[in-house]
């Protein structure tokens, strides 16, 4: 129990007749990242936004760094950061102003709070930046001082909600790299993302949510486990081979292989050695290949399997990218 | 720290986020500056030989009444700034910080006094140039008249302050400000004598407290009979606090908590 750093149990609100949380149990262990996974309107920021403080639950407790965050909601105020999608940062000051004024908030002396905002600065690659208002920053620029924001006081516990959305690629991976650091750095961290490869890259373990209930929880592999194991698919030289390459693969298989065009998909168990297993029975059998792959099922298939829908569209591909702010 | 020194530390540290943004935000700028400069030159060279004002110079009568709406206005930056603040998110930064949960209002009001002095300074310069000056006021009266205005100007704060909190875009607060408060400042004696309007509209702006204010800083700078109204605006003043700092404070909290 003291080795969570994050304890939820029986977390219900309701907006009206809308329940954003109808009963959400899930837990952190300390210096891991629990990945908080659902589509738009799941419950994930209703759920942050508790442990935030910023709002008080109908039903249910929840514990953070030890403290309740309704009675030690002061108290607990100086254990958390918390940074978002909306990068509250003020827009007027400059990056080492925003920095230094939360460190006042913070109540850490003034000297103090310089240094800080410039070491945060430093290692947030922001330094050119340091003296221009936060509104000529990129969209990335203005996230990372926004994560730095909410690090100024190193905190034990770290609330990330949607941290990379909305944002280009490259800003996606240098934010993803800059947890990770801190995640090393022994911080415990809730992670909220409806993008799939974002809680399959950065998170220990996964909550999946959906209409403001859990629905799986579980290692990203556990999830996958759930769904079944992995996919061989074998390319053949010669489709008409495809009986033979069915027969010789057969006894590896958990289900019976399909057959489409030119190649045989088998459903395997993970196990070491796979592709060089299938390739000498398909030697052995006189089967020519063309090209073999062994494919992991995504949380994407995860996530259609559970709920019946797809979390949500890829960022790459959908989301509007936030433009450079030219300075 | 104690608590209150806590509290007074967090809502400096706010005040003087707030005033570092002005100069970053020249509409804002122009909003304190150019403004009241415009509408001085405006009444007094433009309506000002139109407008009866009995034995005085019509600067003389202005500038009292100007300066009411030009301070009771200065308050504005709060409705943007905290309209803004919730809209950007920022408001929940604050709230998930261990700091005084009061500071984000009263940070707000504090350097709304600030600034309310630099609005002072540019219209004492530009009334001057425009031939305004006290008469019979004694060194006592004109700066009970500056306490005066500013304490009128922290309550319209408080005004303003709930008017930001319940308008969901900077712009919005903008449209309640000037189309429900703004015409208010008209309807009294701030530019024309109340005696010179029509029955209704007349008894309507004796009973406005900006012709309570603009007559009490007349009597305490230009010598006019002074009735009640010197008290009366403090009496005014402390009503308006009383009413809208626990209603800005109780919006604040419900539109926090979503």
């Amino acid at each position: 129990m003291t080795d969570d750093a994050i304890v939820v149990e029986g977390l219900e609100k309701s907006y009206g007749s809308v329940r954003a949380l109808q009963g959400v149990d899930f837990a952190a262990r300390t210096g891991s990242v629990l990945g908080l996974l659902g589509p738009n309107g799941a419950g994930k920021t209703t759920a942050v936004r508790i442990l935030a403080t910023l709002l008080e639950a109908d039903a249910g407790t929840a514990r953070v760094a030890g403290l309740d965050v309704k009675k030690d909601a002061a108290k607990l105020r100086a254990r958390i950061g918390l940074a978002g999608q909306y990068a509250a940062v003020d827009e007027n000051l400059t990056g080492f102003e925003n920095l230094e004024m939360v460190g006042q908030l913070y109540h850490m002396k003034r000297s103090a709070a310089r240094a800080r905002a410039q070491e945060l600065l430093e290692r947030f690659d922001l330094t050119d930046a340091a003296k221009r208002p936060a509104k000529t920053y990129s969209g990335g620029m203005r996230r990372r001082l926004d994560l730095a924001a909410a690090l100024v006081f190193r905190p034990p516990v770290l609330y990330l909600d949607e941290p990379t959305t909305g944002l280009d690629p490259r800003s996606r991976l240098q934010l993803w790299e800059t947890i990770e650091g801190r995640v090393a750095a022994g911080t415990t961290v809730l992670l909220t993302t409806q993008y799939l490869d974002e809680a399959d890259r950065l998170a220990d373990r996964i909550v999946v949510i959906d209409h403001g209930t859990v629905i799986a929880e579980g290692t990203s592999d556990e999830l996958k486990a759930q769904i079944g194991g992995e996919r061989l698919d074998v390319k053949l030289e010669d489709p008409a081979d495809a009986d033979r390459a069915v027969a010789a693969l057969a006894e590896m298989c958990i289900e019976n292989p399909t057959v489409s065009d030119h190649t045989v998909s088998a459903p395997v168990r993970t196990h070491t050695g796979m592709i060089a297993e299938a390739v000498r029975r398909l030697d052995e059998a006189g089967v020519g290949i063309d090209d073999i792959s062994l494919h992991r099922p995504t949380l994407d298939d995860v996530f259609i399997a559970l709920t019946g829908h797809a979390a949500a569209v890829e960022p790459s591909t959908e989301l509007p990218v936030i433009e450079e702010v030219p300075s | 720290m104690s608590s209150l020194a806590l509290n007074v530390s967090d809502t400096l540290v706010l005040a003087r986020r707030n005033l570092m943004r002005i100069p970053r935000q020249p509409d804002l700028l122009i909003a304190y500056t150019i403004q009241p400069v415009m509408f001085v030159l405006l009444f007094v060279y433009v309506f000002g030989g139109a407008i009866d004002s009995g034995p005085f110079d019509y600067v003389d009568f202005l500038m009292p009444g100007i300066i009411v709406q030009s301070i009771a206005f200065g308050g504005f930056v709060t409705a943007l700034g905290l309209s803004e603040d919730v809209q950007k998110g920022l408001i929940d930064r604050f709230r998930s910080l261990p700091m005084s949960r009061a500071a984000v209002l009263s940070g707000r009001t504090i350097s709304d006094i600030l600034l309310n002095c630099l609005s002072l300074v540019v219209l004492f310069a530009v009334g001057f140039l425009a031939g305004f000056g006290f008469i019979d006021a004694t060194v006592g009266e004109v700066l009970l008249g500056i306490v005066l205005l500013l304490a009128m100007g922290y309550a319209f704060s408080w005004i303003f302050a709930l008017v930001g909190l319940f308008s969901s875009t900077p712009e919005t607060a903008n449209s309640i400000g000037f189309t429900l408060i703004f015409p208010l400042t008209f309807a009294s004696s701030v530019f024309v004598p109340a005696e010179s309007m029509p029955d209704g509209l007349q008894q309507f702006a004796e009973a406005n407290p900006f012709t309570t204010f603009a007559d009490a800083i007349r009597s305490l700078w230009i010598g006019t009979p002074a009735n009640t109204d010197v008290w009366m605006s403090f009496i005014w003043v402390a009503v308006l606090i009383v009413v809208f700092a626990p209603l800005a404070t109780a919006r604040y909290k419900k539109v926090a908590a979503k």
